[in-house]
Order: structure tokens, then C-alpha cells, then sequence
């Protein structure tokens, strides 16, 4: 009896090492066996499915249908399944669906598109993620800008102009803002004359002689301020340059300085140093003709369009 | 000699050959029909090598392991085209040594992240991102902007990349190969034996981090992301056309 228990044992592989050491050879559990067997079906489905084996210089299309799109020409093509002519297809789909709205859009006049109540959901629902992708790094996401950098696009204070013509100018051509630095030009003291003046349009506090002082200077031509804020320090549209005598502050950030002296100093930087920032890119190349008309209305609508 | 497991378990060298035979079996299956199938990468115009500045920017994306966050392989789905744009092609990173395709995205794709923003809001978010975007996780990088750029070495590093077949020109028959591949103006910048004066000129004339007093790090690494994306004009690109190349 002891003898047929070792020989009905389990069974080895007939490897032995280390004289006693041996190689058991237990059957896989069917589950793993047929959960093999699964995956090599599947495979060879898939290869039949799907683009897959090389054949030379070519490769098995496929037999998982055909895709079906329009192409360039306006004709219908056929190709075997992949996934750029499956975007293809679906990109055409998607625009049929939107194209009523885009052709309504690029057939009204901008100042009628506001009153249309469906194109104004659809130019909000379509330009919130347009503007979320392309405009929210720099004017953030709700539109608000930041001082020191990025205008703000909700106040009704334009630097370029606030009509759908001059937003769509903006937009399809870029900005590229500059002022020259003073810093050569000037001396100091005449540079404090400026601020304070500067200041002092726009009601904040400032020391009326100084301020005095840079009235004159903001007017003569040694700084020749006027020349491109205008005699008025409202600034010009045509060329971007700051309307000074509103309460917002685009490049010195006035409203984040602590005290007097430190405001001075904001406004005291931007003479100094000059701008040769302000820098937006253009979008023409990048957006659509129809996409930037759409954005162009989201903008004016964030606030203050004009 | 009847070949048994036993030949193979008991002789390490005849078990190392055994063990290459079988896996390279596997990687030549997949890797040789790339090589064969001529629609592999598409021919398509404008895709041309690195200047030598942008060159420099991506060693030092890749020193600074950008690509650990940001992928640079936007996918033919219909809402990574609409969130990143055009979807990559094999063509766009055919002269980049190792490719930036990336596995995981922390942040953007940055394949089509050239000219989308200013040099200026690049210059502010490297150094501290969220001052552009305050829900970012992505750490400052104020370094960038104040650290010389090193080009000492960037013509060997251009006849390293010329080696592994990027045509950067050594000779002046690479160079007549170049301008008729390229142009006069893309053939200029890709003598190697002009590499450190066009990396310079390149940065004097972009002003990358809106200082020209030195060529730093962060004028490189600008150079770079500004032209990612940008050398095909997908405009004079029919799409189907692309669809056939798969």
C-alpha cells in the first residue's frame, strides 16, 4: 500500500536537482486554461477586425466596415476603419449639426446677433469653451485680467476700442502695446512730476505741487506725454495708448500698493522702464474666420461692449 | 542529441540566445513593418530640424523632465482636436531624438502650445504659474530666466543629432542638399559650423524672456515651445489625405 501511494503521488516533470530537489507538474486550473484560450480568440478577432498584420509594404485593412466622409472636394470617399478618418467623419457630423447656427451667425450683423435669443445661448454655450481654451491663460477665466498684465475684459474700459469691429480686429490680428522708457529723457524728479500728475487724473492722492509740476511737463515736449495720451489724457483707441484719467490701472498697480510712496513708485516704473509688453497673439491663424466672430460677440458680451 | 528543456536549463549561454531569439521576435514583428510600410510617416511640407536655440530649449524641457507632466501626442479623437487642435503626425516629430510623446498629462498637451501664447505670458508662468493660472499645480521654474544659457557645446550636440540621421549639415554638399530640401533661410540655420552664431542671433532677434543683455535659459526653452506645432500649415493640408496615411 505504501508503494502505490508514492507512484500515485504527483506527478514531476522528471527534473531532479540537488539529488532530492523535484519539478512538480500540477495541471493549470481550467479557469486560467480557458481564460488563455479566451485571450488567443480575441487576439486573432481583433487582427480580423482591425488594421493589423504587415503584408510587405502594405498591412491588412481590416474588415471592421468601411468609413464614410466628404472629402476636401465635396465628394464622398470611402477608406477601410481608422481613427483619423473616423474623426474626420465625426468632425463633419458635429459641424452639420452646428453649421445652421454658424452660418446664422456669419450671416447677421453683429449688433443683430445679440437680439437673436438662440444665437446668444449658442454664442455662450460654444464660446465658453473657446475662450476657456485660448483667452482664459492671460485674461483669466471668468474675463477679469490682471493688473500688471492682462487687461480686463469685463469693465467697459477698451485700450483698442470696445465695438464688435474693434474686438474682432483684436482678436484677428493681435496687439502688440508699447510706450518708450523715459528713464534717458527724463531725471528723476521730472519722472516723480509725472506720477504724481498721473495720479491726480484719476482723483487718487497726490502732491498738487508736484502735480503741477507734471501738468506742465505731461504737456510740454520734452516728455511729450500728449502726444499719444492726448491733451486730454484719455488715451487713443487708434493706437492703444491708456485713458489716464479712469480709476483703472492696467500696467502700474496702483490699487495693490500699500501706501502713498508705493503708488508713486507703480506709476513711476511704467515712465521709467516704458512698455514693451502687452503683447496678444494673433488668432487669425489659428481660429476660425466664424470662431472668431463667435468669440468677438462672447467678449462684447462679458461686459462693457460698446 | 535529442534537444530537450534540459539542454536549454542547464547551459546559461544556450538559455541566454534561446531567451533574445524569442522576445526579439515579438519587437521585430512590431518594430521592421514600420520600416517597410511607406505610409509610416507622412509627407507633408514644412517640418524641418530644430534651429540650434530651440534645440537647446528642448535639452532643457527634457533636463527639467517637462515631458513627466506634459504630453506633446495629441490623438485623432474629436475632443482632443478640440481641445488641443490638429492631431499630432508621425512627420511632426520625425527629427526629435528621443520624441517628447509622453505617457501622462498632469498638465496640457503641449503639441500645438506654439504662438498660442505671448513670450511675455511665458516668461511670467515659468517663473511663477500661478500668477497666469491660479489653479495650477505646476511648480515655478525662476531659474530659467536668470541662468546663462551654456552653447558651448551645441555644435557637437548638433553632430550628435546628425549622427542618428537629423540633417543638420556638416559639409557643404549636405548644405546644397538642405537648401534645396528646405530653403536658403532653414538650410542657414542648420549649419553646424554656424550653430553658436545663429543660436545667438536667433536669440537677440526674439528677445524670448524680454532680455537681450544674455542668452538665458529661458530664451531657449521659449524658442522651443514657441515653434511646437507650428511647422505644418494644415491649411494646405487636405485632410483626407492624411486619413489615407493610416
Amino acid at each position: 500500500m505504501a508503494e502505490n501511494a508514492q507512484t500515485q503521488g504527483p506527478q514531476t516533470t522528471g527534473h531532479v536537482w540537488d539529488e532530492t530537489l523535484q519539478e512538480f507538474n500540477n495541471p493549470l486550473p481550467n479557469w486560467w486554461i480557458w481564460g488563455f484560450y479566451a485571450t488567443i480568440v480575441f487576439a486573432i478577432t481583433y487582427w480580423l477586425i482591425y488594421p493589423s498584420w504587415p503584408i510587405g509594404k502594405s498591412f491588412l485593412p481590416g474588415v471592421f466596415g468601411k468609413i464614410e466622409y466628404t472629402n476636401s472636394e465635396g465628394q464622398t470617399e470611402t477608406w477601410h476603419w481608422n481613427t483619423r478618418a473616423k474623426l474626420l467623419k465625426e468632425t463633419e457630423e458635429a459641424a452639420a449639426l452646428q453649421k445652421p447656427y454658424f452660418d446664422k451667425l456669419a450671416s447677421l450683423p453683429y449688433d443683430k446677433i445679440s437680439k437673436d435669443p438662440e444665437l446668444s445661448s449658442f454664442v455662450v454655450s460654444a464660446g465658453k469653451p473657446l475662450f476657456a481654451d485660448n483667452c482664459a491663460a492671460c485674461h483669466q477665466s471668468g474675463g477679469g485680467g490682471k493688473i500688471g498684465s492682462y487687461p480686463n475684459l469685463t469693465d467697459d474700459n477698451w485700450i483698442y476700442g470696445g465695438t464688435y469691429d474693434k474686438i474682432q480686429e483684436t482678436i484677428t490680428k493681435g496687439r502688440h502695446g508699447y510706450m518708450p522708457p523715459f528713464a534717458e529723457a527724463l531725471d528723476p524728479a521730472q519722472i516723480e512730476e509725472l506720477a504724481n500728475y498721473v495720479l491726480s487724473l484719476s482723483g487718487e492722492k497726490a502732491d498738487p505741487a508736484k502735480a503741477a509740476l507734471g501738468n506742465q511737463l505731461f504737456h510740454s515736449h520734452t516728455a511729450a506725454c500728449f502726444y499719444c495720451h492726448g491733451n486730454d489724457a484719455k488715451g487713443r483707441q487708434d493706437i492703444g495708448s491708456a485713458n489716464l484719467t479712469d480709476k483703472v490701472w492696467l500696467w502700474a498697480n496702483v490699487p495693490g500698493a500699500s501706501d502713498q510712496a508705493g503708488k508713486v513708485a507703480e506709476v513711476e516704473k511704467v515712465i521709467t522702464g516704458g512698455l514693451n509688453r502687452g503683447v496678444m497673439p494673433t488668432w487669425e491663424g489659428r481660429l476660425k474666420p466664424e470662431q472668431i466672430k463667435l468669440l468677438t460677440v462672447y467678449v462684447h458680451e462679458l461686459g462693457g461692449g460698446k | 542529441m535529442k534537444f530537450s528543456h534540459e539542454i536549454l536549463e542547464t547551459n546559461a549561454g544556450i538559455l541566454l540566445i534561446g531567451t533574445m531569439i524569442a522576445i526579439s521576435i515579438g519587437g521585430l514583428v512590431e518594430i521592421t513593418p514600420l520600416f517597410l510600410i511607406k505610409d509610416t510617416v507622412e509627407d507633408v511640407p514644412g517640418v524641418r530640424p530644430y534651429t540650434p536655440l530651440e534645440s537647446r530649449g528642448r535639452d532643457i524641457f527634457v533636463r527639467e523632465g517637462c515631458y513627466t507632466c506634459h504630453s506633446q501626442m495629441i490623438r485623432p479623437f474629436r475632443d482632443e482636436q478640440l481641445r488641443y487642435g490638429h492631431y499630432s503626425l508621425a512627420a511632426e516629430s520625425k527629427y526629435d531624438h528621443p520624441f517628447q510623446w509622453g505617457s501622462k498629462r498632469t498638465g496640457p498637451d503641449l503639441a500645438r502650445v506654439g504662438g498660442k501664447y505671448s513670450n511675455e505670458w511665458h516668461v511670467q508662468h515659468l517663473n511663477q504659474p500661478t500668477s497666469v493660472v491660479p489653479e495650477s499645480v505646476m511648480p515655478n521654474y525662476p531659474w530659467l530666466a536668470k541662468t546663462p544659457l551654456d552653447y558651448s557645446d551645441v555644435a557637437d550636440r548638433l553632430r550628435a543629432l546628425r549622427t542618428v540621421g537629423v540633417p543638420y549639415s556638416a559639409s557643404e554638399a549636405e548644405y546644397q542638399a538642405n537648401v534645396k530640401q528646405f530653403g536658403a533661410e532653414v538650410a542657414n540655420t542648420l549649419r553646424i559650423d554656424k550653430a553658436q552664431e545663429n543660436l545667438v542671433a536667433q536669440a537677440q532677434a526674439g528677445n524670448y524672456d524680454g532680455d537681450r543683455s544674455f542668452v538665458s535659459e529661458a530664451d531657449a526653452l521659449i524658442a522651443y515651445l514657441q515653434v511646437l506645432g507650428t511647422m505644418v500649415d494644415f491649411s494646405k493640408v487636405k485632410p483626407e489625405d492624411l486619413v489615407k496615411y493610416r
